[in-house]
Parts: structure tokens; C-alpha cells; sequence
């Protein structure tokens, strides 16, 4: 490691904010790139499965009708 | 009976010609926005004419590239409208051409009157005289691609409604090297400098736009009529 | 080869593609990041000329790199689109542009913060920054024209001709760009000389264009993905693939 304490890592000879200003934004868009079509396919995805559990139980539903006819 | 190619381009030529100048306005319109635009920067700068001399080349590079974009948006907008654009698709010459026709009209009408004229406007903004006729062969070359860019851009965006805006999103990016090479080479003859490598840099553009660009045009209104 | 191409051309292959892909991209990309910015950030010497702020480079440079070669991916696309008439080629169009756009949006930025330190301006009008907004603006130009058409088939085809036309245009701009700055060029304002970069600072900016590369393909895909969740949505193979 090029730093001698924490603090120096914090401080960078007086350029600290600019340098973490810099990575912390990034990141910030990074997260956004890959979270935000992560939670909406998790989201599309509980929604079809749940569709398919309704479909499901309505077929069985009909199908005991059916039976009971 | 089909007309022959160059039939069939020379009728399309006179059309064109005959529906703008039916018009006047449309044609004295861009020359008026441009003048009046001029006007504005005097009074935003301040009216010290060595002020005005020394931006003058940049000045009038980027309001004939604002005035050239504001016409280009109706380019393709009467004949999408009345159908003259699917008949010119279903006929048996090239689109591509045929679009071409369409543009070298435009920029005759637009272009090469706004080269004429430029010498006036220099005037007002005190540049001096050796530039001037740099300035309308820079102007004359350079409207042509400035046409060829904007007819892209209106081709894309015929079809849709509020094309305008997007139509100058799409166009300023691409028109940013003829800007440079333009506005460069009236600064350099205004310095006192040899302009021709950047004229030659303008004929290169253009020439490259005259052969690559009416293949985009033609693409972009097939997918206009579509839409 | 050509196999290849048409697998990907089918939504149900690229879904089961996309999900390994993901699942292997995902740590990759968070161990080179995290790699790449300890190393940056922490082990490597600072510049002897500009001290600590250089260490934004890391960040800076690949994400330019990444945005660049992303416009030139995406009207390959574009032109798979239009020649082939891949779909897939359609959806990665449409899921390539914000991800790219927000490269550039990222190069900006840091470019911008570090300028602050090193010239004394938030901005300046050095030619790479300027052929970086450019490149912003051809991003945010294709995104607002796939917006514009209310016909999908239509849409990615315009953004395919943009496209096209703007890989055609982006050496000219940057060339015209770099002959514009050297024309004007102040002499108060100069970059650091070129000068051979040494390795204790090579390494890391290297494994950071890695990282970038891999965060592209990734963002990609999970664009791609959510985009085929939404529109086959109806289908059966999304539907026995998902229960």
C-alpha cells in the first residue's frame, strides 16, 4: 500500500475530494446499470410465475367442476 | 411509358424548382431568420466592431448551420404528406436518386442563395475583406453537407409529429466537423492565412456525403413510410 | 459460425444464454472492480506531476474506451438488424444506447472532476472531452429517436440507419475535433506530454478496462433479459423456462 494511514487514503494531499467524488459517483451509476433491469426482471418474473399459479389453480378448479358434473 | 433516368430527374429538378418558387416565402424565409439572428449578436456582444470582426467567421458558420437545420425539417414534409414520397419508392429508378434530386434542390434554394448574400452579412459583423470570398465558397460547399445531413435527419423523422426538436438532436452531432472545417477556414483567411487545406477538408466531406448519404436518406424514408 | 448467429437470433436461446452469462459475468465483474479499484486507489504510486488526482484515470480512461467501442457495437447491431433482420439484434440495439450513454455520461464526469485539480476548470474544451460530449449527444440522439416511433420493427431500424451514419461520422469527428483544438489551442492549458506509462500504473488501468468491458456485456444482458421478459411474456417456452 502507497498510504501510510487511513486518514492520508482519505485526505490524497488535498485532491481526497475530487478522487472519491469521482469513484463514488461512478459507482453510484454502476449500481443503477445493473440493479435497476435486475429488479424489474425479478419482478416481471414473480409476476408470470404468479400468473401461472392462478392459471394453474383455476385449470384445477374447472377440472374438479368437470369431474363433479 | 416510363421516362428514361435522366428524364425522369430532370422532371423531378423542375418540379421541385417550380413548388418552391410558387412560394416565395419559403425561400426568403431562411435568409430572414439568418439576418435577423445575425442582428442579435451585435446587441447580446456589444456593437465594438473589432470585437465582432475577430468572432465574425464563428458567428455566421453557426447560424447558417441553425438557419440550414431549421429548413431542412420540412424537407420531406409536402411530399410524405400528399404521397409524392410512396409513388417516388413504387418507381422503378432509385430512391436514392431520386431523394438526391430533392436535396440539391433544397440546397440551391437554401445554400447557394445564403452563399450569394453572405457577403452582406460579413459586412454587418465589420469581417474583413479578404475573407469574403472564402466565406461564400466555404458557405457555398459546406451547405451542401449541411443539406446532405439534415436530409438524413428528416428522412428519420418525417413520420413522426414532433420531429422538429429531434430532427436537430440527431443533426447538430454529425454537423460538427463541417462546422470546424468552415469556420476554420474563414478564420485562417481572415488571419491572413492559406485556407485551402480546409476547403479542401469541406469539398472531402461533401463529396463523401454525396455519395454515402443518399443511400441514408433513401433507408430513413423507406422506414418513414413504414412507420 | 453461421449457426452461431442464428441461435442468437432466437429469443428462447438467448434467454438460457443470458442467464448463464449473467451468473457467471456477475462475480467476475465485481472481483475485477473491486481489484482494479483497491490497486488504483491505494497501491499505485501517485503521478510525480499531478499527484493523487491522477488516480481517477482508472475510471476515466475505461470507461471512454468502453463507451467508444459501445457505439461501435451497437451499429453492428444496427446493421444485423437491418441486413439479417435479427430480433435479438433489435433488443441489444435498444439496450446498448443508455448503457453506453451512461459510459459517457461517466467519462464526463470524471474527466470533468479531475480537470478541476489538474487545470483549474470544472470544463474545458480540450479536444477529447469535446469529442466525448459529441459522442453523448449521438448516444442520446438514438435513444430519443427509438423513443419517438411508436412502431418497435420501425424504431430499431431508424436507430440502425443513425446509427450507421454516426459510425461512419465518428472518426471524422474526432479527427476534425483534434485538428480544431490544435488550431486553437491555448498555451496555458497542456496535458500532461506523452509520456511511457509505467507498469505500476499499466496493470490496474488495464484490469479496470476489463472490468468496464465485462460491467458493458453485463448491463447489456440483463437489458436484454428484462426486455424479453416483457415481451414474451405471453410465450410458452418463457413461461415452462420460468416454472
Amino acid at each position: 500500500m502507497y498510504f501510510e494511514t487511513w486518514s492520508a487514503v482519505w485526505h490524497m494531499e488535498g485532491h481526497g475530494p475530487y478522487v472519491w467524488g469521482a469513484y463514488s459517483l461512478t459507482a453510484l451509476v454502476i449500481v443503477l446499470l445493473v440493479l435497476s433491469p435486475w429488479v424489474r426482471a425479478r419482478e416481471l418474473t414473480q409476476d408470470i410465475r404468479n400468473e401461472q399459479r392462478r392459471a394453474a389453480a383455476a385449470s384445477a378448479l374447472g377440472a374438479d367442476h368437470a369431474s363433479e358434473t | 411509358m416510363l421516362p428514361e433516368l435522366g428524364t425522369f430527374l430532370r422532371f423531378q429538378l423542375q418540379r421541385h424548382l417550380q413548388l418552391a418558387l410558387r412560394r416565395p416565402s419559403d425561400v426568403v424565409g431562411p435568409l430572414l431568420f439568418f439576418l435577423m439572428v445575425i442582428t442579435l449578436f451585435p446587441i447580446g456582444l456589444g456593437p465594438d466592431p473589432k470585437v465582432l470582426a475577430v468572432l465574425s467567421p464563428g458567428i455566421l458558420w453557426v447560424v447558417a448551420l441553425l438557419s440550414s437545420l431549421v429548413v431542412s425539417g420540412r424537407l420531406f414534409q409536402a411530399d410524405f404528406e400528399d404521397g409524392t414520397l410512396e409513388q417516388m419508392v413504387l418507381s422503378p429508378h432509385p430512391l436514392a436518386l431520386s431523394a438526391m434530386v430533392e436535396v440539391f434542390c433544397h440546397w440551391l434554394l437554401s445554400g447557394v442563395l445564403l452563399a450569394l448574400v453572405s457577403p452582406v452579412f460579413a459586412a454587418l459583423l465589420n469581417m474583413p475583406s479578404r475573407a469574403i470570398p472564402v466565406l461564400m465558397v466555404s458557405l457555398l460547399i459546406g451547405t451542401l453537407c449541411l443539406s446532405l445531413i439534415g436530409a438524413v435527419g428528416a428522412a428519420l423523422t418525417v413520420a413522426l409529429r414532433r420531429g422538429g426538436v429531434l430532427l436537430s438532436l440527431l443533426s447538430i452531432p454529425l454537423t460538427v466537423p463541417v462546422l470546424i472545417f468552415g469556420a476554420a477556414a474563414v478564420r485562417e483567411a481572415a488571419l491572413g492565412y492559406d485556407p485551402s487545406s480546409w476547403l479542401a477538408l469541406l469539398g472531402a466531406l461533401a463529396a463523401g456525403g454525396c455519395v454515402l448519404a443518399p443511400l441514408a436518406i433513401a433507408a430513413g424514408l423507406r422506414i418513414s413510410l413504414e412507420a | 459460425m453461421w449457426s452461431i448467429v442464428h441461435k442468437m437470433g432466437s429469443p428462447p436461446w438467448f434467454f438460457r444464454f443470458a442467464n448463464g452469462a449473467i451468473a457467471w459475468l456477475l462475480p467476475i465483474v465485481l472481483i475485477t472492480l473491486v481489484v482494479g479499484c483497491v490497486w488504483g486507489l491505494l497501491i499505485a504510486p501517485p503521478d510525480y506531476r499531478q499527484g493523487n488526482s491522477y488516480r481517477i484515470i482508472f475510471i476515466h480512461v475505461p470507461a471512454a474506451v468502453v463507451a467508444l467501442a459501445g457505439y461501435y457495437v451497437m451499429a453492428t447491431a444496427g446493421l444485423m438488424s437491418l441486413v439479417w433482420k435479427i430480433k435479438m439484434a433489435d433488443t441489444a440495439m435498444r439496450a446498448l444506447a443508455p448503457v453506453g450513454a451512461a459510459l459517457t455520461f461517466v467519462a464526463l464526469v470524471t474527466g470533468s472532476i479531475w480537470g478541476k485539480p489538474t487545470w483549474g476548470a470544472w470544463w474545458v474544451w480540450d479536444a477529447r472531452i469535446t469529442s466525448m460530449l459529441i459522442l453523448l449527444f449521438l448516444y442520446l440522439g438514438v435513444m430519443a429517436l427509438s423513443e419517438a416511433f411508436d412502431n418497435k420493427v420501425a424504431a430499431a431500424k431508424a436507430c440502425a440507419v443513425l446509427s450507421l451514419v454516426g459510425t461512419v461520422n465518428i472518426p471524422i469527428i474526432y479527427k476534425s475535433v483534434d485538428w480544431w483544438y490544435s488550431l486553437h489551442q491555448p498555451a496555458s492549458i497542456k496535458f500532461t506530454g506523452e509520456s511511457a506509462i509505467d507498469a505500476s500504473m499499466l496493470y490496474p488501468l488495464l484490469l479496470m478496462i476489463v472490468a468496464f468491458y465485462g460491467l458493458f456485456a453485463l448491463s447489456v444482458l440483463l437489458r436484454m433479459r428484462t426486455e424479453l421478459l416483457v415481451t414474451h411474456r405471453q410465450s410458452a417456452w418463457l413461461r415452462s423456462e420460468l416454472s
